[in-house]
């Protein structure tokens, strides 16, 4: 069925809909929405779900940590200083090898304080062995979820995930978008089986300290999982297509990609623009396309190689910058494209809550012909 | 060990780890000077020092890491630390 519903509120009926069996989660703006809608409905008993009140984001993903090693489906959501807090808690997650489900409503991360999005928060954590799925508008979000847990939780994958979703551009715009029913999801998702689990009456740890002579190989076990991920991304993606009509099998997607001169690269709800940018630029002949980005980690990056190769330009819009180098989005795209003849130029955009327009869009394309990248766009020099 | 999925382990993992590789220097005990009061075997943090008999204590090898706290605390100076060849 089709509702109107606020981005907040539909990750929180994904959730619900993958019957979590705990949910452990700290409010935080632009993300308190999602959890106080799931509070209302472990309260109404729509959901058979513990929900634990917590003192802090350690202590959420903690929880999450002893629920999911117990063998329960467990859900959480955070957003920017949250995430930040559970930044050891996420390491300590991925090499459990627990398939925890979290959604990130992206956002800013301090200082200086602000609430309003970009993606810096979750980029941080790239390396913390975390899937990272990075949605374009609430459906989107809301299918990602689903998809989410059926990738983690195949034994051959057994890592945690995060879905991703512009704070306040999509956790607080309301969009349409298509609620399968229980019966639906139940028949796509199947209950949560664990590979191993917490059992007084046979007692195991979960990540015993390894010494020198092991903690490579587990990392590298660790890794081979991330890769193995991107095949059960594809497998489940397409078996969701065929479930509920939305074909999920590609880690990135291009719009006017094939025979575009210059390719915008970009994730998340500023697809959209871009999208919108590039029908107008269309319009007025310019060979321009985009490659949207759905999965960051694991990162396709020989897809993108292949999307790429007929490319002259690649103008990539990073919504977040590793000081010190450039954005992790470009990163990524220069290391694949090392060695091919297409210039590539990235832009810091939209940090902290700066709104990314068509005419910006736009105005970086004109950089990118010129020759001129690697900077941030839409500084004001007055403050400089 | 086995490469377990998620670095588990079932009980009794620890006895596994054979500390005793650590060491470079070890306990010698003294019998004629040992006073039975068994301060060495409380005080080892591997809990690794065995009571054989009556003034009669000896580390277990495998796992003592040769920290030398049971000669620094024995009152009866009946432990010498002595540098291990190996």
């Amino acid at each position: 069925m089709k509702e109107i519903l606020e981005g907040s509120h539909a990750v929180a009926e994904a959730a619900r809909l993958c019957r979590p069996q705990v949910i452990s989660a700290y409010p935080i703006t632009p993300q308190t929405h999602i959890v106080e809608a799931l509070a209302q409905m472990v309260a109404d008993c729509k959901v058979d779900a513990d929900y634990i009140c917590v003192e802090s984001e350690f202590s959420a993903l903690s929880a999450c940590i002893g629920a999911s090693a117990a063998g329960s489906r467990t859900y959480s959501a955070t957003t920017s200083q949250g995430l930040a807090l559970m930044y050891e808690v996420c390491f300590n997650a991925a090499g459990m090898r627990l398939p925890i489900v979290m959604t990130i409503a992206n956002r800013a991360m301090s200082a200086p304080l602000s609430i309003w999005n970009d993606q810096q928060d979750s980029i941080s954590l790239r390396d913390s062995g975390w899937i990272q799925f990075y949605a374009e508008d609430n459906q989107e979000a809301f299918d990602l979820h689903i998809l989410a847990y059926r990738v983690c939780e195949d034994h051959a994958i057994l890592l945690p995930a995060f879905v991703c979703f512009d704070g306040f551009i999509l956790s607080h715009t309301y969009e349409p978008v298509e609620i399968p029913t229980q019966e639906e999801i139940d028949a796509y998702l199947p209950a949560f089986n664990p590979y191993q689990r917490l059992d007084a009456q046979d007692p195991i740890s979960f990540g015993m300290y390894a010494t020198p002579d092991y903690y490579l190989e587990f990392r590298y076990e660790t890794q081979q999982a991330m890769l193995r991920a991107k095949e059960a991304i594809m497998k489940y993606g397409a078996l969701f297509g065929e479930h509920f009509g939305r074909d999920y099998s590609a880690l990135i997607e291009g719009y006017h990609l094939e025979d575009a001169e210059i390719a915008l690269v970009a994730m998340g709800s500023v697809c959209g623009t871009v999208k919108d940018a590039i029908d107008e630029m269309r319009a007025e002949g310019k060979k321009v396309g985009l490659l949207k980005i759905r999965c960051f980690r694991p990162f396709p990056g020989d897809e993108i190689a292949e999307a790429l190769s007929h490319v002259r330009t690649v103008a990539i819009l990073d919504k977040n910058i590793s000081l010190g180098s450039k954005g992790a989005v470009g990163l990524e795209i220069k290391d694949v494209l090392y060695g091919s003849d297409i210039d590539v130029y990235d832009y810091i955009i939209g940090l902290g809550g700066r709104d990314i327009r068509k005419k910006d869009i736009k105005a970086v394309v004109d950089l990118a012909e010129k020759g001129s990248g690697d900077m941030f766009y839409g500084l004001r020099e007055e403050l400089l | 060990m086995p490469l377990n999925i998620g670095c588990t382990a079932r009980p009794g993992k620890a006895r596994d780890n054979r500390t005793g590789s650590w060491r470079v220097f070890y306990p010698i005990y003294d019998k004629e000077k040992c006073t039975g009061c068994e301060l060495c075997a409380l005080i080892c943090p591997e809990g690794c020092v065995q009571n054989i008999d009556e003034k009669d204590y000896r580390p277990d090898l495998d796992y003592c890491k040769g920290c030398g706290l049971c000669a620094e605390e024995c009152p009866g100076e009946a432990i010498n630390m002595e540098k291990e060849e190996k």
